[in-house]
């Protein structure tokens, strides 16, 4: 930001503002109550995670993934699970790879569901916080059952899963797929019906596909402003090309229609989780892979669709059992840059439900 | 550390197979010896190219091939090689539903072209890989660091930049602490 006018003004919004979502902080420069321009200063959780990688054992690695996204913490796993063993060119067992599926897709749930509850906190309607939150539970309540971890889950291994299914995984996953559906429902009830919450949300922060693709948005962003894109579909993984769901998309590209994709893809993951849950193949969860992991000399990029968007794992191997290199393609990092064009000429009050809509995650941002 | 002798062995080195298609044909086509090499590794496509010839090979590839999606910038260290650094960029094309990488050697010092131009989201990616790495971007329109603070001196993602390592005088002024350590 260099010279103000006489009647412009720089607000600092953050880094401990409550509306974004952790440690981030937005100078704005204001005319009256429009905004003429944003700075984003991140870096406050930089943690070097990508420096870290380059000293521990692609195995010691695994769990540090969780600690970035650490909302969609199994999706992180998968994305880093999937790369290291498209290097060893191994794939993992089609058991081990419903139980991702299933896990990875209750996870996009859950993270849409904390989202929907801050999001709609954030623009002052405080009561679907405690229904999202309620639903989320009983997810990380699964995950707590299966691997012993709510957040920070660890859920896969390198070639597969570490823990076989616990008695009765099936039951409670339908149990949940049954109960969760009718909630969704009653969201749009609150929400979607309401026109307190539309007026408010109508309109703002659009941006249309033309300028995705310029900034390199991805994710629910990108479908709302009108691109059936998701990777799951055009560049499947894990066995998602057996599963029959849609990808939602909506035209306008304002922040309800972001809203509108979200709720609709998490009635879409309930679909994907039936199909995977009502067979399960049998069979090992691990497939045979070599003790130590010790990737040839190459490199691979792997990407997944993670809640946010693309989640890209970049590994360059010099063939020892550390990774040479290892980036990390963030969703929430690059569609945070589109921030400053969806927030040119809106107002202040609607700077945070533009921040809200994009969905970061400032563990992943700075990683 | 003295260095202990090693028994002598093969050098390690991908096991590429050649690239051969459209893409790779456009880019010989225009840029002919600037294109030093069309490989695919595990079904993944990547050209090597020189570093002048990087900018214009995607905007390119993003006018007549549909690139039109820069996934990636980044870069990867090996300081016994020159030039010493590798500029990775990650392309996808929604129409074709592909995905390749070009790649290029930097020497340090030396000032790559901002993809900026071509496309605006190059803009963060680039400043971390300055922030990181040290290269800077002629023509990047905010050439500042991104995640470290502004004032920080060094480049963590350097090979010979230490894991514990850090700017002591950055910290000891601002965090008010002797070392973070």
């Amino acid at each position: 930001m260099t010279s103000l006018d006489s009647n412009e003004m720089v607000l600092n919004m953050g880094p401990q503002h409550p509306s974004t979502h952790g440690v981030l902080r937005i100078v704005l420069k204001l005319d009256g109550e429009r905004v003429t321009g944003t700075d984003c200063i991140i870096g406050y959780l930089h943690r070097g995670v990508e420096k870290i990688a380059e000293n521990r054992t692609y195995v010691q690695f695994a769990p540090y993934v969780d600690r970035m996204d650490y909302l969609a913490a199994v999706s992180n796993g998968l994305g880093y699970c999937l790369a290291v063993e498209k290097l060893m060119n191994a794939v993992a067992t089609p058991r081990a790879q419903a139980v991702r599926v299933i896990l990875t897709e209750l996870n996009r749930i859950a993270s849409h569901l904390l989202w929907l509850g801050t999001h709609a906190l954030d623009i002052g309607a405080i009561t679907p916080l405690f229904y999202t939150l309620r639903e989320r539970e009983a997810v990380l309540k699964i995950f707590e059952n299966y691997c012993g971890a709510r957040l920070t889950t660890h859920a896969f291994r390198i070639g597969g899963l570490q823990y076989e299914l616990y008695d009765g995984f099936e039951k409670e996953v339908e149990a949940f797929c049954t109960q969760f559906l009718p909630k969704v429902d009653e969201y749009e009830e609150l929400l979607s019906g309401n026109r307190i919450w539309r007026e408010r949300l109508r309109g703002v922060g659009v941006i249309d596909v033309e300028t995705c693709k310029r900034f390199g948005v991805t994710g629910p962003v990108l479908r709302a402003a009108g691109l059936a894109w998701d990777l799951r579909k055009s560049q499947p993984y894990s066995g998602y090309e057996q599963y029959e769901f849609d990808v939602p998309t909506r035209t306008s590209g304002d922040t309800l229609d972001r809203y509108f994709v979200r709720l609709d893809e998490m009635r879409q993951s309930v679909r994907i989780i039936r199909q995977a849950v009502a067979n399960i193949p049998s069979g090992p969860i691990m497939t045979k892979i070599a003790k130590v992991v010790k990737p040839a000399v190459g490199e691979a990029y792997v990407s997944i669709e993670a809640p946010k968007g693309e989640l890209g794992y970049y590994i360059v191997s010099d063939g020892t059992t550390h990774p040479y290199r290892l980036r990390v393609r963030p969703p929430s990092f690059v569609n945070l840059q589109a921030l400053g064009h969806m927030a040119k000429g809106a107002l202040v009050a609607d700077v945070v439900a533009i921040i809200g809509t994009i969905d970061i995650v400032l563990g992943e941002v700075d990683r | 550390m003295a260095e202990e002798p090693k028994p002598v062995k093969a050098p390690a080195v991908m096991a590429t197979v050649p690239w051969e298609g459209p893409i790779p044909d456009l880019l010989r086509e225009h840029f002919g010896a600037a294109v030093l090499e069309t490989s695919s590794y595990l079904d993944q496509p990547f050209a090597v190219v020189t570093l002048p010839a990087m900018v214009p090979a995607l905007e390119l590839l993003h006018a007549e091939a549909d690139f039109d999606y820069l996934v990636d910038i980044t870069a990867v260290d090996y300081p016994k090689r020159t030039p010493r650094f590798e500029l990775v960029y990650i392309v996808y094309s929604h129409l074709r539903n592909e995905r390749i990488r070009l790649k290029a050697a930097v020497g340090l010092g030396e000032q790559p072209l901002s993809a900026v131009p071509v496309f605006v989201g190059a803009n963060w990616l680039e400043r971390e890989v300055y922030d990181m790495f040290g290269i800077t971007f002629s023509g990047h329109p905010d050439p500042r660091r991104i995640l470290m603070p502004d004032e920080w001196t060094g480049f963590p993602l350097r090979k010979d930049y230490g894991i514990v390592e850090m700017d002591n005088r950055w910290v000891q002024a601002n965090l008010g602490i002797e070392s973070g350590q």
